[in-house]
């Protein structure tokens, strides 16, 4: 049986086995919250992951064209990322999958006949980590963006109405008789 | 072992050497994640984390000295969050105790809050910070466990003798600093408080505990700042009159642009009937300015018999974060305007902490202040209808006001002037929870807007998520624990954008349109937040007014295009 087959046969006990290695990043005290509660509402966080790794697996195993793949490691990446985590902490959940591959694949990888396919397979895993990376740093970006943008917006309007700065119309030059020479 | 840079050790490996980076057995993927701290002793489970690690994102910084001197609060100083001495008094530990034991004596729901829990932990996963970042002491449980562990050591036979195993604690600097930590991680939304089968509210819990470390000085700035401006100038930002009536002026000029009507309303006018009180972020802070000119075209639509006041120039009060003397004396202008101006009644715009103390405590806190006025029960003057509710403490929720004026169609509305729009409605904590106002504001959106959806129901109503910056945690220095609190509500947000394509969140209060447009351009950009009365002042047809392009934010109405 190729790798794919197996890996889609096996899918249930992979997707499983990274879950739990995902959750168990999180507390102890609240894992089984996170494992347990199945309403998206209730728990965005376990739901997010749970929903997410799945998709994430099935998008690598049907290799397809479209990028679906990029949003559902957003929808994680972007939780992880304003959670108590280091930034290699926030992202390694996705090398999860390989170790869990090679431990549920652990007969046919001794008998030889899947390795060459595996790290083929494993080196697309890699990339969904440097995918990650990239993420991360985007979200990390944007929270020092909104942080910026909240200052200044706290301000500007209280600094026009004081008079402080000078807001250029919309319409109309400065420069009445001038003619700019930009040659 | 893998080469591990110094300075980025984390303080939990210090008590134990790093694990070994490796790939495999699984497992040893997270082994880095160390949640717990390792001491020895009697404790168990969650006692045993100490000292706290306090994260930068996470908290808000220190109150500074000035802020707490103008208000006369205890032990004003520089200090910092991060600095291992918070330069805290001498006998810190007796002043804590002995502000323990008065406000076990005179509240009595804390003296029951404190002995009655079972830990049950209905409410353990219902805090949307704990639901947002798996922190176990964000359960609503182990938070009030925090306090209740002292409370057991120093005033329950069973702690004074058995300690730690009747899970007391002594108090401690560490654990200071802890309750320090959880408490300012608490928006006193009370969720939890409506799935605990006793009636708990963990957010009254969480007030005694910030009381207790204002009587330390250990407030945030975020909150004693805004006290001190209150103070001083009667609103949040410290704004002066002249710039309070200059700022309204700058509305009404953006309001002619859009309408072609000139609105004239007046300020400090004695005489008036009505008296209009409202949040001060509206006035000063987008979105809520478009909310702000909402209230001046309604209010100029019906011709209302009303006056703004400088004085009473803010409606939020965050005494009600700090403790119940400073809310009180904050509280305290509202009345006193009311009875300068000899007003009938007042009315109140979109907020939502200013309505938990007014239904709440204003009533008792300072209607002596009334005494002599010309206050009376509020009736609305064009529809007759009298607002019992508000019998006792004279204000009403224009909501409430708005509601019973579409009820009886005293307003000409063209809802379809919001058809760019699809809107779904996040109650706010303080009017939902504190004052069970549910169907008003959907009344009213519903009748100027075509298309609203509602987010599950699990995140609306009693059950609303708190948008994450309540409680004067809305800052920017703790933005990671803002979208922590907040994911659970983006998250219903994102639901409903989803499906139904909603691209508005519609609220009531003036710190959710703060925090909402941050925690929708993180997790749902697509979504814009707006006040209530900013969609009610889009549908409405002022009279003489021109044909209107655009709504008040400038954004062209489709279909109805400026021809070229």
């Amino acid at each position: 049986m190729d790798l794919k087959n197996l890996l889609q046969q096996k899918r249930p006990r992979i997707v499983k086995k990274w879950c739990d290695v995902i959750l168990s990043t999180y507390p102890e005290q609240s894992q089984k919250f996170l494992r347990k509660q199945k309403d998206t509402i209730a728990n965005p966080v376990g739901c997010t992951i749970s929903q997410g790794i799945e998709s994430i697996y099935d998008e690598l195993l049907n290799e397809s064209e479209s990028d679906k793949i990029s949003l559902f490691l957003d929808n994680i990446v972007r939780v992880r990322a304003v959670q108590d985590f280091s930034p290699s902490q926030a992202v390694s959940f996705i090398f999860g999958l390989k170790d869990v591959i090679r431990e549920v694949l652990e007969d046919e990888v001794r008998q030889g006949e899947i390795s060459e396919e595996l790290v083929a397979f494993e080196s697309k895993i890699d990339g969904l980590a440097l995918r990650c990376f990239d993420i991360y740093n985007q979200c990390r970006q944007k929270i020092f963006e909104i942080r910026v943008n909240e200052v200044r917006n706290e301000s500007s309007r209280l600094l026009k109405m004081a008079g402080l700065v000078y807001e250029i119309p919309e319409t109309g030059s400065d420069l009445e008789d001038e003619k700019v020479n930009n040659g | 072992m893998a080469d591990i840079p110094k300075g980025d050790i984390p303080e939990s490996w210090k008590t134990k050497p790093p694990p070994a980076w490796k790939l495999t057995p699984p497992e040893d993927i997270v082994k880095d994640v160390d949640h717990r701290r390792y001491t020895l002793g009697l404790e168990k489970g969650w006692m045993r984390e100490l000292p706290v690690d306090i994260k930068r994102g996470m908290h808000c910084y220190a109150a500074l000295p000035k802020n707490l001197q103008a208000v006369n609060m205890p032990n004003p100083r520089d200090w910092s969050v991060m600095d291992d001495d918070w330069k805290l008094p001498r006998d810190w530990k007796e002043i804590v105790l002995e502000g323990f034991k008065e406000r076990l004596g005179k509240f009595r729901s804390f003296k029951l809050f404190m002995d009655i829990c079972v830990r049950c932990g209905a409410c353990a996963d219902k805090c949307h910070y704990f639901i947002g970042s798996g922190d176990p002491k964000n359960m609503p449980v182990l938070r009030a466990e925090l306090l209740r562990s002292v409370y057991r050591r120093y005033f329950t036979t069973a702690g004074k003798v058995l300690g730690p195993i009747a899970g007391a604690r002594d108090l401690t600097e560490d654990i200071l600093k802890e309750w320090w930590y959880y408490l300012y991680q608490c928006s006193e939304c009370r969720r939890c408080s409506v799935f605990c089968p006793y009636g708990i509210d963990t957010a009254e819990i969480t007030m005694m505990g910030r009381e207790l470390t204002n009587l330390l000085g250990l407030n945030i700035d975020w909150i004693a700042g805004p006290v001190a401006n209150c103070n001083r100038t009667g609103n949040h930002m410290g704004i002066m009159p002249h710039a309070f009536t200059e700022m309204i002026d700058f509305f009404l000029d953006e309001i002619e642009d859009i309408t072609g009507v000139r609105i004239q309303p007046t300020f400090n006018r004695k005489g008036a009937e009505i008296l209009f009180v409202t949040p001060s972020g509206d006035i000063f802070g987008d979105p809520g300015t478009y909310t702000a000119m909402g209230y001046l075209i309604l209010f100029e639509a019906l011709g209302l018999d009303y006056t703004w006041s400088t004085y009473a120039s803010e409606g939020g009060n965050f005494g009600l974060f700090t403790s119940n003397e400073i809310m009180k004396k904050l509280n305290a202008k509202m009345y006193a305007e009311a009875k300068r101006l000899g007003v009938k009644w007042i009315l109140g715009g979109e907020c939502g902490h200013m309505w938990r103390v007014i239904n709440q405590y204003m009533g008792t806190m300072n209607l002596d202040l009334a005494e002599g006025s010309k206050m009376e029960e509020p009736v609305n003057p064009l529809t007759g209808t009298k607002f019992e509710n508000a019998k006792s403490t004279k204000m009403v929720h224009i909501t409430e006001f708005t509601a019973d004026l579409m009820r009886h169609g005293k307003l000409k509305l063209d809802p379809s002037r919001n058809d760019h729009l699809t809107v779904t409605f996040h109650d706010s904590c303080n009017t939902a929870r504190g004052m069970g106002i549910f169907e008003e504001p959907r009344y009213v959106i519903k009748s100027v807007c075509n298309n609203f959806y509602e987010m599950p129901a699990s995140s609306i109503r009693e059950q609303t998520f708190c948008c994450g910056g309540g409680s004067g945690l809305n800052a920017g220095e703790d933005m990671e624990l803002r979208m922590r609190g907040g994911l659970p509500r983006a998250n219903a947000v994102k639901y409903v954008h989803e499906k139904y394509g909603v691209n508005r969140l519609a609220c009531i209060c003036a710190i959710d349109r703060a925090v909402l447009p941050n925690l929708m351009e993180y997790f749902v950009p697509e979504v814009d937040v707006t006040g209530v009365h900013e969609l009610v002042a889009n549908a409405i047809m002022l009279e003489g007014e021109k044909k209107k392009t655009v709504d008040l934010r400038g954004e062209p109405l489709p279909g109805r295009e400026e021809s070229e």
